[in-house]
């Protein structure tokens, strides 16, 4: 076959058919993660030149010493605790939520579903993941602001609680599909393992698999806190604007990114310190947000188990 | 030479087990006496069902979906299928030592403590802990480190570890699945020794591919194969010495001469 003229000449020009793909495959991938490269660093360039303006107006001491967030109303004060705090409370308020539910949900998934539950479950769970946050937003200010009311009557209608409790509910997805990939790469043989030894079910699924997977566990949660830090549209309908250096989930808050929000809508000139500050308080939440993903992904690598 | 059968009490009864995955029928009417404080080898082919029937015995089958079992295994005078016995309980008397070594992710202690922690054994925990170690040969070369991770050991003292993680319950049988198949000679051999030495306390069964190993550690032997359908089948069961110097039956001679594998 090899010597047949004609079969080799098509398989030359299939070779470099194959070669001249690769080409140009090759260029545009490259050229893809070149662009993508170049956009995170303008991105970054822009915000720290940016800050950079409002820095030389602002100490960075008063910046992260003073405990009064007012751009605007006199007496300024440029102290970011508020904000950050506000960020915190409502990440604290929806771990509470997202890490039991999205851990319970991932080991009914990965160890109990049968096949075809499973089938319906997750894409559920995808669509819960797919709702727009502005519904979330509008969710959490006329349908659970109302019924916390029932409960705490001195509460205010922006509040740090309800958009906690919907911010995890929204996040569940996220944790609990990284969740279940860290219980499904738990090799079989551990689970066999145990139930050689006479655990059950739920002995081999909480003492077993999800010890074996905490690292990818723990990289979920914190994956998914990191979200909820970054979130913006359902804290800035449902959590308030206030700054407001409170830990009081029935407060209204404010969050860093709603701060942003309100700024950018706003009318502040172009150049003024309060339009530089949400540079300052963008480049805080970009460094918060990478810290806990790279720690999310450190916390995978360092702990991984070689079974 | 005569080879007398001596007559042991007999701890597992195997009564006409079928076992099916799905449609396909993987053994057929197997039955057999295992007896105590004997090792028991199985033998055959890769594929003849060996690793299907020691599944048998602490119903890990019941794990696989779709899988079938008719007929009896009778433990302790009951059947251990049928539908009052909890296959958990089965599995704290019938431990399992498998092919790959599989401890788990934890420190060496709580390898062997596991066990014994989710029978909700009250007492002491590092006697137990000690004794089971020592039983699978293994303490001289962990009381010091019994905290380090079980990753930290090697192939073979991780597998003496799972020996000891089954041992720890006190299991009345121990089913070893091709123990020594991912194990070097040396690690092979020590295992071996453990095996010889087990077998005043528990009655052992031990899949393995390779004859001589079976021919140095167990007093009975079964050798299974699969016929054209894949079944695999129970050709004969005797005295080790028996199967391997005059068999019965002409496809043990066979398989024993290596004339098929
Ligand atoms: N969980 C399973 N599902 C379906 N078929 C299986 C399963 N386990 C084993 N088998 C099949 O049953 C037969 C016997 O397998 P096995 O007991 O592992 O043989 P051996 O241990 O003697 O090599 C093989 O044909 C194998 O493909
Ligand atoms: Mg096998």
């Amino acid at each position: 076959m090899i010597k047949d003229d004609k079969n080799l000449k098509v398989r030359r020009s299939h070779r470099l058919r194959v070669k001249i793909e690769g080409k140009v495959i090759g260029f545009l991938v490259g050229s893809a993660a070149f662009i993508t490269i170049l956009v995170t660093i303008s991105i970054v360039w822009n915000l720290a030149q940016q800050s950079l303006g409002f820095f030389s107006e602002i100490s960075i001491i008063e910046f992260f010493s003073s405990t009064r967030w007012s751009p605007i109303l006199i007496p300024r004060e440029f102290g970011i605790a508020p904000l950050v705090a506000g960020t915190f409370l409502v990440m604290i308020i929806s771990s509470f939520v997202a890490v039991p539910i999205g851990l319970a949900v991932a080991i009914f998934l990965a160890e109990y579903a049968p096949n075809n539950i499973r089938k319906i479950l997750r894409p559920m769970l995808e669509v819960l993941a797919g709702i727009p946050t502005i519904v979330y937003g509008y969710f959490a200010l006329t349908f659970v602001t109302p019924l916390l009311k029932l409960v705490f009557d001195d509460m205010i209608i922006f509040n740090a609680l309800s958009a906690g409790l919907v911010m995890g509910i929204m996040i569940i997805p996220f944790v609990s599909s990284l969740t279940e990939d860290a219980l499904i790469s738990v090799p079989n043989s551990l689970r066999q393992a145990s139930y050689a030894l006479g655990a059950t079910k739920f002995e081999t699924s909480i003492k077993i698999v999800v010890p074996a997977a905490l690292s990818g566990i723990v990289a979920a949660f914190i994956l998914g806190l990191s979200r909820a830090i970054g979130e913006t549209m359902l804290v800035t309908i449902a959590a308030g604007a206030t700054p407001n250096l409170t830990f009081n989930p029935i407060e209204s808050i404010q969050t860093m990114t709603a701060y942003i929000v309100q700024l950018a809508l706003g009318e502040a000139a172009h150049g003024s310190v309060e339009y530089q500050s949400i540079y300052a308080v963008g480049i805080l939440l970009f460094i918060i947000t990478f810290a806990m993903n790279t720690l999310g992904h450190w916390v995978v690598r360092r702990w991984r188990n070689v079974y | 030479m005569t080879i007398e059968n001596k007559i042991n009490k007999v701890s597992l009864k195997v009564k006409d087990l079928s076992v099916y995955y799905g449609a396909f029928k993987a053994l057929e009417e197997i039955s057999m006496d295992i007896e105590e404080n004997q090792v028991t080898a199985l033998i055959g082919p890769s594929g003849c069902g060996k690793s299907t029937l020691l599944r048998c015995f602490n119903r890990m089958n019941d794990l696989f979906p779709n899988t079938k079992i008719e007929g009896q295994i009778i433990y302790d005078d009951i059947d251990i299928y049928s539908q009052a016995i909890d296959p958990v309980l089965i599995r704290s008397k019938i431990g399992m030592v498998f092919q790959k070594p599989n401890p788990f992710p934890k420190s060496i202690y709580d390898n062997v403590a596991f066990g014994l922690k989710i029978n909700g054994f009250v007492g002491n925990y590092d006697e137990e802990v000690e004794r089971a170690l020592i039983q699978s040969a293994l303490w001289e070369e962990v009381k010091d480190r019994l905290n380090d991770n079980a990753f930290s050991l090697s192939g073979g003292q991780q597998q003496r570890l799972c020996m000891a993680r089954a041992l720890a319950i006190r299991p009345d049988v121990i089913l070893l699945d091709e123990p020594t198949s991912a194990l070097d000679p040396i690690a092979t051999v020590k295992i071996e020794d453990l095996i010889n030495v087990l077998k005043k306390d528990y009655t052992i069964i031990i899949v393995t591919h390779n004859m001589q190993q079976a021919a140095r550690v167990s007093d009975k032997t079964a050798f299974l194969l699969s016929g054209e359908n894949r079944c695999g089948k129970l050709i004969e069961m005797d005295a080790t010495e028996k199967i391997f110097t005059t068999p019965f039956k002409k496809e043990t001679e066979d398989y024993i001469t290596g004339r098929f594998s």
